[in-house]
């Protein structure tokens, strides 16, 4: 079996972020960069279905500046077989990463897609769909669980309401949630190993032509504190006051 | 320049998505995924499928799509479902697509939250074709509904060769739904296992006819169900009414609730993070405060 894991690398998502000055970036305080957590989740479980099925290839794909790298390596280090950087300075949308994506995995040919439901950055949860619709294949999103069958997997997933089961052929996209599974840490020898196994790096095999364009950052308006309380008695009459009870 | 099309779950979705429709100059259509309508809210055709519950996004997306053409734009509420379809149809169709828009600048210049809310991106699409989600507290519903038009039949076909839906969990009935609750009742960690999480959460919300939500940690220690989750990964909520007991406030909750018109903080902690968007803050324990609130809703 192979699958393809695709990693975006994303700012600390638990770093503070606003509009830069010129109302044209992210002011990230001097963040550092991080893969993607959904897209890491992705790559355990596909670490995880190489312990439970035995021979899976993992080949981790990342689109983005020559800095990620850094995010390359350390999935190599979380049991990835083979890393490609496609590399480009530009900021292409979520149509444009899928394109290049199918490019990649027409290429490549592999059983499984498995990566985050979207990256913590721009929260926009389509690349995964977008790439499926275009190769022609199923999809499973916001997947919660995941078990090998023959020529299928069988994958629980979270839905509005709450639950539901599907069966899945292979090949076929799946879109990791948070509940997926916990990362596991990396142990210095799955780093050192790291360092000898293939990360080819390559120009962009399409345009990356964006739809969809970002023009500018502003800050969302800010919510201030209100009024403190002191009691349940002064609680109730304040909401009353308020004609929210 | 063309018609919208709303794609409408079960058309109680469709008063917001008028609204929406209503920024832009052309008629709109609706396609009823689920259940059925009574009023048109200004549509000029309705179409319903018929059909009982949503199959699989990729058993149709694509039949979707090509019904879609010659539609400028198509687009539905912010949710799990449409998160899953539109980005799928929009990718058959070769559209763009945009998440979560906040409010519509003009046919082509959306703003969206990114960055879990801290920052709003303001978007330029240039495509023959646009699908997007929205998020409903930007487009107040509309509550003229207009004269009504008779619903058409519209034939979906479904295509669940490579994907099967195989079994269903949906939560108990009973309680209005998360997103849609005029009040939400919200717990966190602090609430012991899931039996304390549903008489003292779930009590109060009742009282108050509200819905119950939870926070990641509660989701994560198995206190609550997944589908309660408020925050940026979870659902995003903007009730008239949010009470959050036990929440201390991550960024990523917080991001979720923002919108909510009276934000009530009840924790233990007067240092947590939640008290600087709260409108009323009590320092206090949930286990003693919201059973006397309870009590206090239900002699009302």
């Amino acid at each position: 079996m192979k699958i393809v894991v695709p990693i975006k690398r994303v700012l600390d998502p638990y770093a503070k972020v606003k509009p830069g000055s010129d109302g044209m970036s992210i002011d990230s305080g001097g963040a550092k960069s991080e893969i993607n957590p959904f897209d890491e989740i992705a790559l355990e479980e596909a670490v995880r279905l190489r312990e439970k099925v035995g021979a899976v290839e993992i080949i981790v794909v990342a689109i983005g500046p020559a800095e990620s790298e850094e995010q390359l390596r350390k999935a190599l280090a979380m049991g990835a077989d083979k890393a490609v950087l496609i590399e480009t300075t530009t900021s292409p949308d979520s149509r444009a990463v899928a394109l290049e994506l199918e490019s990649f995995v027409r290429e490549q040919n592999p059983d499984l897609v498995l990566m985050g439901k979207q990256a913590t950055d721009d929260d926009s949860n389509q690349v995964g769909q977008i790439l499926a619709a275009r190769l022609g294949w199923p999809q499973a999103t916001f997947a919660s669980e995941v078990t090998p069958g023959s020529g299928s997997l069988t994958v629980i997933r979270e839905t509005d309401t709450g639950t539901e089961t599907l069966q899945i052929q292979l090949p076929a996209v799946v879109t990791a949630d948070l509940r997926l599974n916990e990362p596991r840490y990396i142990a210095l020898p799955g780093i050192i190993k790291a360092r000898s196994k293939p990360l080819e790096k390559r120009a962009p095999a399409t345009a990356l032509q964006s739809f969809v364009t970002v023009t500018g950052f502003t800050a969302p308006p800010a919510r201030k504190a209100g009024k403190r309380v002191a009691n349940v008695e002064e609680l109730i009459a304040e909401l009353k006051a308020a004609g929210s009870i | 320049m063309g018609k919208s099309l709303f794609l409408s779950l079960d058309g109680t979705d469709l008063a917001v998505g008028a609204a929406v429709a209503a920024n832009f100059a052309e008629a709109f259509d609706v396609i009823v995924l689920t259940s059925t309508v009574n009023d048109s809210f200004g549509a000029e055709k309705v179409m319903a499928t018929g059909w009982a519950s949503l199959p699989p996004a990729a058993a149709y997306a694509g039949e979707l799509a090509k019904l879609a053409t010659g539609y400028a734009r198509v687009f539905a509420v912010s949710a799990m479902w449409s998160k899953d379809l539109l980005p799928r149809a929009a990718g058959v169709a070769d559209a763009a697509c945009v998440t979560d828009v906040l409010s519509i600048e003009s046919d082509t210049r959306f703003t969206r939250p990114m960055y879990a809310g801290a920052i709003v991106a303001t978007v330029e699409v240039s495509a023959p074709q646009t699908w997007f989600t929205f998020r409903p507290v930007g487009f107040p519903a509309v509550s003229d509904a207009g004269a009504s038009v008779p619903t058409e039949t519209v034939a979906i076909q479904v295509d669940d060769s490579a994907v099967r839906n195989i079994g269903t969990r949906a939560k108990e009935g009973g309680r209005p739904d998360l997103s849609a609750a005029k009040v939400v009742v919200s717990g966190g960690r602090p609430l012991k296992d899931a039996a304390s999480f549903e008489r003292v959460i779930g009590g109060l919300a009742d009282a108050l006819g509200g819905a119950v939500g939870a926070t990641r940690a509660a989701v994560d220690a198995g206190i609550a169900a997944n589908e309660l989750q408020v925050g940026q990964t979870g659902k995003i909520v903007a009730p008239d009414l949010y009470i959050a007991a036990g929440i201390s406030g991550s960024t990523q909750h917080m991001a979720g609730i923002k919108d909510s018109k009276l934000i009530v903080a009840i924790n233990t902690d007067g240092d947590a993070p939640i008290f600087s968007i709260a409108d009323l803050g009590l320092v206090g324990d949930l286990y003693e405060v919201l059973p006397v609130l309870e009590r206090e809703l239900k002699k009302a």
